[in-house]
Formats: C-alpha cells, structure tokens, sequence
C-alpha cells in the first residue's frame, strides 16, 4: 500500500526514476534495540500481533524460551533466548529480539523479480507489498538475516513493516510504544547512534569492554541496530551475523547474469522471427497427426 | 512498599531477592532500568534460578529455596562486624538501645516461653524493661549486654559467611562482592532498595525473612528514604486493597485486627490497639484508634452503631483462630463446611496439595463461583483424565456459576503496591448475563436481609441494620462506595478550638483521617483510604504526571495511602536536628516552625524536633524494631528453620535440636504433616513461580498469552539432566508425596546444582499457570505438588520450597 507521506526511493524489478520532489528532512529512520535493557517479556511481539492483527497458532514448548518457536508469516518479531557461560564463568542469559533488520541496501529487495512486491522507503523502512508478491521466495536467498517468511496460504512473503503505517503518521512501531523497560527506541537514526554510545558508555563502566552497537556496514547499515554487550561476537546472539553481506547469487543475477540472461530470451526471440520470415512456420500435416495418434495408442 | 514504584529510579542499589521483578513486574521493573541509566545504580539479584531479573544484573548469586534469613543474617553480623551501619539512625530511630527482659532466652534455635505440644510460645520474656517512670530503659552507648544491639550481636554471630555458603550453597566470593556491594549504602549520600515478592512471603518462615531484610535497611539506614525501602511487589493489581481493606479472615478494614474470642469487653477491644506511649514525647499514633472505629461502625452500622451499645460491638465477630483458606480447607476436608463461595478465587489451581482440595469440595453440598471465566475449581467436579482424575458420579456438590465482569468492564480504584488508589473506567460492556460482584453480592444481601427480617434468628440485628443507602439498593455504584470508605460528616462538625466555627457541613466529604471523630459524627469505611474521595472529588481520578520535586514524587497523580503519603516514615530522612541526611533527595525537613518538602510528612506537622519524638510514630516505641517483641509468633528476631521439606533432614545453625529444625512455631495439621515428603524418596528440592507471559491461572484463556507461552514446562538444571538422562524438551514426571505432574523438561544452565553441607542438592523449578481450562495447551496444575503448611503469622503456604523427585517418562 503507498502512503501519501512515504515515498517510496526503490521499488524491486523496476528501472523507472523514483520521486524526488521531497526528502526525508527529518532524517531516516531508526530502532535501536538494547539487547542489555531487554527482560525478554515478550510484550512486543503480543503488540506486533495486535497491531498487524497477526495470530500465529498455539505450539508447544520446545525446552526453550522461545515462542513461537521461528519468525512466520504471523510472527514477524520474536525473542530468541541464549544461555552464555562467559570466560570468568558467569552466566548471561543473552535475550535478542529478531525480525526485519530494514536494511539501507536491502538483499530482499534486490533479489525481488516481482515488481513493487519489494520497496524502500525514504525514511529507510523496507517494506512487502504482498499484492505484488509472486512467492517465488527470492527475498529469502537475498535476506542475509533469515527473516522473511512464505506463507503456507497464499504463497506470499511476510515480514515486520517496521509499522510503516504508525510511522507514516507520526507514531513510533507498535513493539516500540509497549517495551516496558526502554529496551526498544525509535527516532531518527543519528539521534539513534547518539543514544547508543551513551548505553555503550554505561555498559564499559559496568565491565563490557566490548560493548557496541551493531549497524553493519556489509549492507550499508541497517534501519534496526542493536546494542550488544558483546559487539564483538554477535553470534552469541542467537547466530546474529558477524558481516552480513547479500548472498552473491543476488548478486550474479542482478549483476552479470541478469543482462545475459535477458540477450539471451531476446536472441532466442531474433532467431525464431529470422526462422519465421526465412523458412517460414512451423505447420502440422495430416501425415503428422496420424503419427502422433500411434505413438499415442502406444503408451495408453 | 515504603516507597513507591517511581521511587525506585532514585536508588544506588537495587537488590532483589524473594522476588523476579522483570518477570512478575516487568512494567513496574522500568525503574529499575532507570536508576541503573540515569542514577549509575548497579542491581544485584540473590534466586535459587538465574532469572529474567537476573539476565539484565550486575552481579547474580543463586541460593538454595528457604535459607534466605542465612544469607540475610550474616549480612546483619558482617554489617555489625565491619562498622557498615549508619549509627546516628540506628541510636536514634530504632530500638538497638533498649534493654530486653531478663527472662528471655534463646536456646539451641529455641526461645523462652516454648510449649511443644501447642507449638505455641509463652511471649511473657519477649519485652523490653521498664524503668521506675514506666518507660522502656535503654542504654545509648549500645554497650549493656541486655540491649537489643548486644543480643543482635550475639544471634547473628553464629551466621558467618561459611555458614551462609555451607546452608545457602552460594559460593563464598559472591556473597562477598555482594555484602561489600550493600555495605556500601551505610552512608547516607547512598540509598538501597530491596524489591522482594512472594520469593519471601511463600515459605514457613516468610514474615520472618521480611523482617531480616528490614533489619539490613535499617541497620544501613534506608528506611524513610528516597530510593530505599522495603519495597513489596504485589502480585495481583488490587491485591494491595484487599489486604488494606481487611479482607482476610481476623482483619478490619485498614489493618485493625478483629475482636478475638478473649475481647468481649470493648473497652479490652481498644486498649489493646490504641496503644500507650514507651518512651516519654512518643505520639504513638494509633491511641487515635478509637476515632476511626467508631468512624468505621458507623459507616456499617449507622444509627444503629450508638454510645449505649458501644458503637454496636456485639455486631462483630470474636474470633477464636485464624481462618486462613488453609484452616478453612482443613475444616472442609472434616465435613463441617456445607457451602463455599469462591469470589475471584481459583483455589484448586491456587491452594496447596491439590488431591486435598478435590476430597474437600467433593464434600461440600454446595459451591458458589463468582468468576468472569469457567475456572477449574467449577469444573473439580469432571474428569479431565489425568488432569483431574475424578470419579464424578461420586460428588454430590451442586456447583453454581455466576459470571461477573472483569476489571475493564467497571469502574472503580485498584490499589497499586506503591499503595497508589488509582481511579479507572470502564473499557466495555461485560458479555451476555454477567454482573459486577457488587451486584451479585447486593443481591445477595438483598435476599438474606428479607429472610432474617421476616424470619428472625438467632442474632439478626448485624444483618438487618447494615447500612445500605445506595440509591439503586441492588445495584450500589464503585463512586458511592469509594465516597463511603473515604469517609464524610454525618452532622455539622465544630472547630475543636473554636465551637462556634464549623468546619464541615453534615454529608460533606472529608479531607482525611485527621478529621475523624470518636462521637459518632463522622464516617468512614477505610480509615487508611480517608480522603482519597475528598471534599473537592475523587482524587483517585487525578493524572497530573507533573513532578516539581525532580525525584519522581508526583503528589497530584491518583492518590497514595495514607494521607497522600508517598514514602512512608520520611521523618526518618533527615536527622535528629530535622536536616536532611542527603539533601539531594530532600523529602521532607524541619523549616523551623514546620515541618515541609516534597512529600507530606509522616510525623506530626509541628513538632520540633528537639522534643524527641521518634520518626516511626506507629510503634508506641517511636523508633523502629528489631526486637519484634511479641508481634511475631516465632520469635523476636528472625532465626533460621527449614523448609518442611527440606534436603537435610535436620538444620545446620541448630542440628541438636530436632524442635528447632523447622518452624517449631508453625500450625501444621496432622494429616498434611503426613503428607509431607523425605529426602530420601523426594530428593530434589522444587520451587514454584510465575512467567512474564501468564498471569496466574488466567490468560490460559487468551489467546495472545497462549501463543507467547503455549505449554507446561519445568526447568531442571543441565547437571541432574545428564543425571537422569533427560533430553530438553523431552517429558518428565516430577512427583512430591502428594501427587505428580507431567511437563515437558526445559533443561538449563539457569539452574546450577548446590553444594549444602557437603553434599549436592538440585533444584527444580515449576511454573504455574497451567490447568485443564482455557485454550493453552491442557496441562496439570502445579499445586498438585505443594506442601500444605503456612508461615507462622499470615498463614501463606510454603509454596518456594518442598521436595520432589524428577522421573524421565
């Protein structure tokens, strides 16, 4: 759906120019979520599934945490808990929230042979337009963070909208408004960065010496970034990628492959229209027919 | 709480203990989260698990289920030990001076006065000496071998820190960092707050490991203080107001205790609560007791309560016990209760030892449920296989359900546990036939009032005279009831100094319990609750956030009891002079002619401080105890017993006395004293508690709450799985010797075996919230497992600690 106040700066599959009228003047977009102040209360995801009206189904416990057990077309966010024993022996209980990374160079977006299934926002947001979406599950080889789910329904991708509609009118995301601790902040993402490096300054006085924020520049930087306790190894974090980078199949396709691949359906095109106007078509004869009737009595 | 949850965000240190607050208070834990952002406060967390409180600590230490006054006591000894107490508060606000009676003794985990065959104590010796004026005698210098500070000395001696690591299995550097952590707020530019929850309250000795953590706050001087206090987390919204509002089975409301059986004199009634002063210029506030009484019969019993009757004091109950749910249940299991009304009550998901329950409503004849849901103890009845093996053609019980509306489908106050009354209104319409409890209970009454009156009886007059001027008689509106317990004139009220000057109109509200009278010309339903519905409206009501003081005391939202009191005993921050001990967190102080700051002040408004009068002016004392006196039904000061279900069998600070190994004061009913386990078949001990995602027994109903926690667990640590070959994720049985639950096994680092005394103890954790109701996944019901004992004053079952056995399936 397009929204009078986003536009929209890239849109999958598509070469026209985008508009450029206005800007983001007040800057792009930002959520930062510090993984130090999360209690993994879950009350984000109960938002996420009011405000998108999302019911995924009643599972099971697993032996984890964790519920539902993987993001869905119906969860688009959800905490993944890590138990870590740390050098001195002491436990953490490492709690990520996980969903959409919106990334500045998205890979979903990139892959997406359908357009305007896929765009981006000025403002940063990556959003699905599911109507456009022929569920040929490219957005999911291209998303470097494993978050965009087909839907067993109808065949089309899911993921967080990072609630482009609460955003387009001014509001923060629906997980944003709940987070009872302060965990999850939305603003600008300069304002972001700078509430960062405060946590980051907090967290060093408490002895993480490695704490950081994760904003990862192998995808241009993303419009969700976490403060971690340890920057240094965001695997710990439920396998957070250390340098996300889009999967070079994208990169094949968009890149040498594409133009290749679109020669050659044009040759192919050229030499049966040189076929036609030379020898001229293809036409079956009686002869033909009686033939194919055989071989078909043959098999039955 | 002291305090008030805002208050939180003004601490230096935080300790939870006894309690999860990110788990079980998540919105209310954003303050923690503040003071450790903006005030550079650390938290440390003391839990048999390592919990969500824990994830987001600066320092975690686990500690076995129930020995929680160990790791407490040795604080006080190493506190003590190491000069880490604020000495200018504890000589001047608490009794530490004060000499104990020659008689009382504390032997081998026994004090003076014990009768084993009663279970009960002789409280004779447990008193302060007086002098030849009549006041208690005390000794400044803290150095008479008879004052509480020496006999505290003496008690906590025997809890050192090997001790703590030999009973509490937390490992000795630990309790260290920790007691040096805590130590640190002795001063008094540092503020503590201890944030605990049902992690104390629900073991035989609850009261008692509150009472330790008070001594801490008090011998550190934070009590009084902003960003300090004893800080309970109520676990209910409202469950703040059904305690202020006396709805346990010996209470009044506003905490005054019911009449027992040995008060049939009225006059004995009220000298026992409106105590006389123990030190010369104490107030002893409560020797006003006798204005809200009567205020209070009035407001029940109107014209009817009366001089010549003594403000109707036969209407009352003489109470001869306790009748907690767990006397009750006792008394239901015998056959001699015929009906059971279960308003806004699960029992047989919340009640201990779940198999008594069903025997025991089996034998009711009938059983009333007031519930907005179909609860399990409506259905104890149907056989939900092993859920709830029952044979239903063996119940008779005639089982009525009556829906009410939820809390969104009313107005009215909840009492919050910064004992904030805060007004809310009504979301929606309740479905189909339900009814608020107000009109059920009307109705109710209605009926039986109609009864006695055409009928008679025995003693009709409490019923047939109960003050009911509601204008709809079966349907009283929350606003006319909140205006009763808030309290009003019933005729013109004179100036006291001035009779010709009429301070309040007859039917005018009242400003506070400041107004209430002795004579029978002023009501009020909650003396505590006075003036929340004042003469300018409902102060409830108020959403003013605006906060001139800059520490978060906000005196113009909602309404705090008592008096808009935000932190109770705020006298006690400032000095003996009336300054305040850190003048960056000024509550309240002494100008000179009064007494003013950013809160209202709990002392009297005009009292120089150079008269001495004490900052605690509940206790007749006028300072804060240590020495409980006879207040306690265990002892006056907090000693070590076990859990009745214990792994060792006997407890290490007193192994010669087997009467000391548990609670020796604890009512224990012979057949749930049969019921109890040993170590030997039940070796892994069990606590229960709550997750963030449920509340209680209810949001298995809802489907958002279900799908974020869909199916019974239990947590066992990752050492006794290895054990016993358990697979996460794979089912488990865990039995205790009343019973046994199946759940899936969620097999954890969070939970580390115990070295006590020599040997290793695992614990397992049980989660609530399942049951054979609702659209979770069906699962059995914890309390299948639990013990039935209470602790020794308030009865709260032992539900933090008992044994079991983990079996895989």
């Amino acid at each position: 759906m397009a929204l009078q106040s986003l536009d929209i700066v890239r849109r999958s599959a598509t070469t026209l120019p985008e508009p450029q009228a206005r800007g983001a003047h007040t800057g792009q977009v930002a959520k930062l979520i510090d993984v130090t102040k999360c209690i993994g209360c879950k009350a984000c995801q109960v938002a996420c599934m009011e405000w998108n009206d999302l019911r995924d189904e009643i599972g099971t416990c697993t032996g984890h945490y964790d519920n539902p057990a993987d993001l869905s077309e119906h969860s688009w966010t959800l905490m993944r808990f890590t138990e870590y024993e740390n050098p001195k022996g002491d436990l953490e209980w490492l709690i990520r929230k996980d969903g959409c990374m919106h990334c500045a160079d998205p890979g979903c977006l990139k892959a997406c042979p359908s357009p305007g299934a896929i765009v981006q926002y000025a403002n940063g947001i990556v959003d699905f337009h599911e109507e456009n979406c022929i569920g040929c599950g490219y957005c999911i080889t291209g998303c470097p963070f494993n978050v965009p789910r087909i839907s067993k329904q109808d065949k089309k991708a899911y993921k967080c909208t990072l609630c482009s509609d609460r955003v387009a009118v001014g509001l923060e995301p629906a997980c944003v408004k709940t987070c009872p601790t302060g965990a999850i902040v939305f603003g600008d993402k300069e304002d972001m960065k700078q509430h960062a490096a405060e946590r980051i300054e907090d967290l060093k006085s408490r002895g993480f010496d490695k704490a950081g924020l994760y904003d990862p520049a192998g995808v241009g930087g993303t419009h969700v970034m976490y403060v971690l306790h340890h920057a240094d190894q965001p695997m710990l974090y439920a396998d957070l990628p250390e340098n996300p980078k889009i999967s070079a199949m994208v990169g094949l396709w968009k890149g040498v492959s594409k133009p290749l691949a679109l020669f050659a359906i044009a040759a192919t095109a050229f030499v049966g229209f040189l076929h036609y106007i030379g020898i001229g078509p293809n036409e079956t004869d009686e002869h033909d027919e009686e033939a194919a009737r055989r071989e078909l009595e043959k098999t039955s | 709480m002291t305090n008030h949850w805002v208050d939180i965000k003004n601490a230096d240190l935080v300790l939870i203990m006894g309690g999860n607050a990110a788990e079980a208070h998540p919105c209310g834990f954003k303050w923690v989260t503040e003071a450790k952002a903006h005030n550079k406060a650390k938290l440390i967390v003391v839990d048999p698990r390592f919990t969500r409180s824990a994830s987001v600590a600066d320092v975690y230490a686990p500690i076995r289920p129930g020995t929680d006054i160990v790791f407490l006591g040795g604080l006080i000894s190493w506190l003590i030990a190491n000069d880490k107490i604020q000495r200018e508060y504890v000589v001047n606000y608490t009794d530490l001076s004060f000499i104990v009676k020659d008689g009382f003794t504390f032997t081998d985990g026994i004090y003076s006065g014990y009768n084993a065959d009663k279970r009960t104590y002789d409280k004779s010796t447990w008193d302060y000496e007086r002098g030849d004026d009549g006041f208690v005698r005390s000794d400044p210098s803290l150095t008479d071998p008879r004052c509480v500070y020496s006999l505290l000395k003496e008690h906590y001696a025997r809890y050192t820190p090997e001790m703590v690591e030999s009973v509490c299995g937390t490992p000795k550097d630990k309790v260290m960092q920790i007691w040096d952590m805590i130590g640190s707020t002795s001063t008094p530019t540092r503020a503590m707050t201890i944030m605990y929850a049902l992690g104390w309250t629900q073991h035989s000795i609850g009261s008692q490991m509150i009472r330790t953590g008070a001594m801490v706050q008090l011998l550190l001087g934070n009590i009084g203080v902003s960003g300090g206090g004893m800080n309970a987390l109520r676990g209910h919204s409202n469950i703040q107001g059904l305690t202020d509002l006396g709805l346990l089975s010996n209470q009044l409301p506003g905490y005054i205790g019911l009449p027992l059986q040995s008060e049939q004199k009225y006059d004995d009634f009220i000298a026992a609560r409106a105590l006389k002063p123990l030190r010369p210029n104490q107030l002893s506030y409560m020797q006003n007791m006798p204005k809200f009484h009567v205020s209070f019969m009035k407001t029940w019993w109107g014209d009817a309560a009366m001089p010549a009757n003594n403000w109707a004091y036969d209407y009352l109950p003489k109470v001869d016990k306790l009748y907690d749910m767990l006397q009750v249940y006792e008394l239901m299991y015998d056959g001699k209760i015929n009906g059971y009304l279960a308003q806004g009550f699960n029992p047989l998901a919340a009640a201990p030892n779940k198999a008594k329950l069903n025997a025991a409503f089996a034998k009711l004849k009938f059983l009333v449920i007031m519930d907005p849901l179909a609860t399990e103890t409506s259905e104890f009845w149907k056989n939900y296989g092993e859920h709830n093996d029952v044979d239903s053609s063996k119940i008779q019980t005639e089982v009525f359900r009556l829906p009410t509306t939820c809390f969104a489908e009313e107005n009215g106050a909840l009492t919050n546990s910064s004992r904030w009354l805060q007004w809310h209104w009504k979301g929606a319409n309740p479905p189909g036939e339900a009814r608020s409890d107000l009109e059920i209970m009307a109705g109710l009454h209605a009926r039986m009032r109609a009864m006695y009156t055409k009928d008679g009886g025995a003693f009709p007059d409490p019923i047939v005279n109960l003050t009911w001027k509601y204008a709809q008689a079966e349907s009283p509106l929350p606003e006319e009831l909140a205006r009763e317990y808030s309290g009003s004139a019933l005729k013109d009220l004179a100036d006291p100094k001035d009779p010709s000057k009429i301070t309040r109109k007859a039917g005018e509200q009242l400003a506070g319990f400041a107004e209430l009278r002795d004579d029978g010309s002023t009501q009020s339903g909650c003396w505590i609750f006075c003036g929340a519905w004042g003469p300018t409206g409902n102060l409830m009501a108020r959403r003013d956030n605006s906060d001139p003081t800059g520490i978060g005391q906000t005196q113009n939202w909602a309404w705090s009891w008592p008096a808009n009191r935000r932190v109770l005993y705020n006298r006690a921050s400032c000095d003996p002079s009336g300054k305040p001990f850190d003048p960056k967190r000024k509550l309240v102080a002494w100008n000179g002619t009064a007494w003013t700051g950013a809160d209202v002040p709990d002392f009297k408004a005009d009292e120089n401080p150079a008269g001495g009068m004490g900052p605690f002016i509940m206790n007749p004392e006028g300072v804060a105890r240590f020495f409980a006196r006879a207040a306690m039904n265990e002892g006056p000061f907090p000693e070590h017993y076990e859990p009745f279900e214990n792994p060792l069998g006997y407890n290490p600070l007193n192994p010669k006395q087997p009467q000391a190994t548990s609670n020796p004061a604890a009512r224990v009913f012979a057949r749930d004293r049969e019921a109890f386990g040993k170590a030997a078949e039940f070796p892994h001990v069990a606590t229960t508690y709550r997750l963030t995602e449920h509340f209680h027994y209810w949001t298995k109903h809802v489907r958002l709450n279900a799908i974020i926690q869909p199916q019974q667990f239990v947590e066992i640590g990752a050492a006794l799985a290895d054990e016993l070959g358990i697979g996460n994720g794979s089912q488990v049985k865990v039995s205790s010797n009343r019973g046994f639950i199946k759940a899936v096994a969620m097999v954890t680092k969070r939970i580390r075996p115990l070295k006590i005394e020599g040997k290793t103890v695992h614990t397992v954790g049980v989660p609530i919230h399942w049951g054979f109701m609702g659209i979770a996944k069906p699962g059995f019901i914890a309390n299948t497992l639990t013990p039935s004992v209470g602790d020794a004053n308030s009865q709260t079952p032992e539900f933090k600690a008992f044994l079991v056995k983990v079996e895989k399936v």
